[in-house]
């Protein structure tokens, strides 16, 4: 039977330690998720932008690190920055900083090709029109490229969002306490593992629905301007 | 005789291998309206791009307003103020309203003051006849809506040359008439213009000179009543039976 008396004992450590990552931890799928999300999306603006520059030295190097990191699985990133970082700083760096790392490195390639694939979606006649009329390229990128672009780029970001905040959980084979490793940790202990990891999979499904929900209001929302 | 307005001197410009245009000599004088035509990819519209910079040239110089286009130091930004262009797919910015369309370049490349700005912009509306869809969008207003607008957004910068790149080709029958009402206002108005069109009716009214292009080459150059009763190069005499003869 069905005994979620194991979720209510250990409600506080699933949810504030392993989801919110409040506690004396320094875990937390949400403290992850977050940081990783913005911090990957911002490179990722960089990135796309290198990619469509005319000069060679900084786009070649961008179409490297889009086509190396999109080739590679995220696991080996993560193990990557796990083992080889703190040789090279020569520094102890917590799983925090190693997790957070890897997912920036790694998503900002992904949101880098869609940053790139939003400007290509606009036509050139719209930077024509721009330049004819005076405008810098500077000026047409800001006020009439990026925001047609980033229309065309939300259901893609959005998409992006969602299998990232999922890619946290594997932030747990390096011991990351996130949501899934606190549900793990529950369960050496209590033997529960059909509620427990019932339970992580609604709180996970909760937070996607909701942002694929969010962005589907936000879609209409733009299509109606 | 007054400076010209736009001078070609021995103008060349490929696009990679293709010889577009040939040693192109040309000149168009303050208030003069010279409609361009010919068959398609004989480099007309390649020819009017060339005036604002929107494309370069390998050899030979142009000369705009008295400054060189095609200098090194060229002051494109300068020199698109004073250029306005309207193309055959509007271009309109999809994202903005028609008043923020034509306030666009005025605010952010000129920084006049908005509330000036937008007196302008509504006048500018009311000029090409449609001062009621100053809050529509593109997408709702009709191709030939959009083209007057494109026209209002070009004059909003006050440039002293404007260039047409076919207008009116990418609009049904029943709109173009209200876009070439305009651009003849406009030329009574004393304004100096390039027209890419394959509008002869309009070439005969308003054009003060035809130029015939075939091949990247000015075929004939010609004042209209003499180019459409007597062309004198076959090629042109081909492509007026061709346009002419429906």
């Amino acid at each position: 039977m069905l005994d979620l008396s194991v979720i209510v004992n250990n409600f506080t450590f699933l949810v504030v330690q392993g989801l919110l990552g409040l506690g004396g931890f320094a875990g937390g799928t949400l403290r992850l998720a977050l940081p990783a999300i913005g911090l990957g999306f911002l490179l990722g603006i960089f990135i796309g932008l290198a990619r469509l520059t005319r000069m060679a030295w900084i786009r070649v190097p961008a179409t490297l690190y889009v086509e190396f990191f999109r080739g590679v699985p995220l696991v080996m990133v993560i193990f990557w920055m796990w083992f080889i970082m703190p040789q090279l700083l020569r520094l102890p760096i917590p799983e925090y900083g190693v997790a957070l790392t890897a997912f920036v490195i790694f998503e900002a390639a992904y949101f880098g090709e869609i940053v790139r694939a939003g400007i290509q979606s606009v036509p050139r006649g719209q930077v024509e029109a721009a330049t004819g009329l005076g405008l810098s390229g500077a000026q047409a990128m800001a006020y009439v490229v990026l925001p047609q672009a980033l229309r065309n780029m939300v259901p893609s970001i959005v998409t992006q969002m969602i299998v990232l905040f999922k890619d946290t959980s594997l932030a747990s084979i390096i011991g990351y306490v996130d949501l899934t490793k606190a549900a793990q940790i529950v369960n050496n202990r209590e033997i529960r593992p059909f509620e427990l990891y019932l339970f992580i999979a609604v709180v996970y499904w909760i937070f996607t629905y909701s942002m694929s929900r969010a962005a589907r209001r936000l879609e209409q929302r733009v299509a109606q301007a | 005789m007054a400076e010209p307005a736009i001078a070609f001197r021995l103008v060349n410009k490929f696009f990679g291998r293709l010889h577009v245009l040939k040693d192109i000599d040309l000149t168009v004088a303050p208030g003069e309206v010279v409609v361009v035509c010919g068959p398609s990819g004989s480099g007309k519209s390649t020819l009017i791009r060339c005036v604002n910079a929107l494309e370069r040239v390998q050899s030979g110089e142009i000369v705009v307003l008295g400054e060189s286009v095609t200098s090194a130091g060229a002051n494109l930004t300068r020199l698109r103020t004073q250029v306005g262009m309207v193309f055959q797919s509007f271009n309109l910015f999809p994202h903005m309203t028609a008043l923020q369309n034509i306030m666009l370049a005025p605010l952010k490349v000129r920084r006049l003051a908005r509330a000036e700005v937008e007196k302008t912009a509504r006048a500018l509306l009311e000029r090409v006849g449609i001062p009621d869809k100053a809050d529509n969008y593109p997408a709702n207003l009709s191709g030939g809506q959009q083209q007057r607008v494109a026209i209002a957004r070009a004059l909003a910068m006050h440039p002293k040359i404007m260039l047409f790149d076919e207008p009116t080709s990418a609009l049904d029958p029943e709109m173009i008439n209200e876009v070439l009402e305009v651009m003849t206002d406009l030329a009574r108005d004393g304004m100096t213009m390039m027209v890419v069109t394959h509008e002869m009716g309009f070439a005969r009214r308003v054009a003060r000179r035809i130029v015939f292009m075939d091949g990247g080459v000015v075929v004939e150059e010609a004042a209209p009543e003499a180019f459409f009763a007597s062309p004198t190069s076959d090629r042109a005499r081909q492509f007026l039976s061709k346009i002419l003869s429906h």
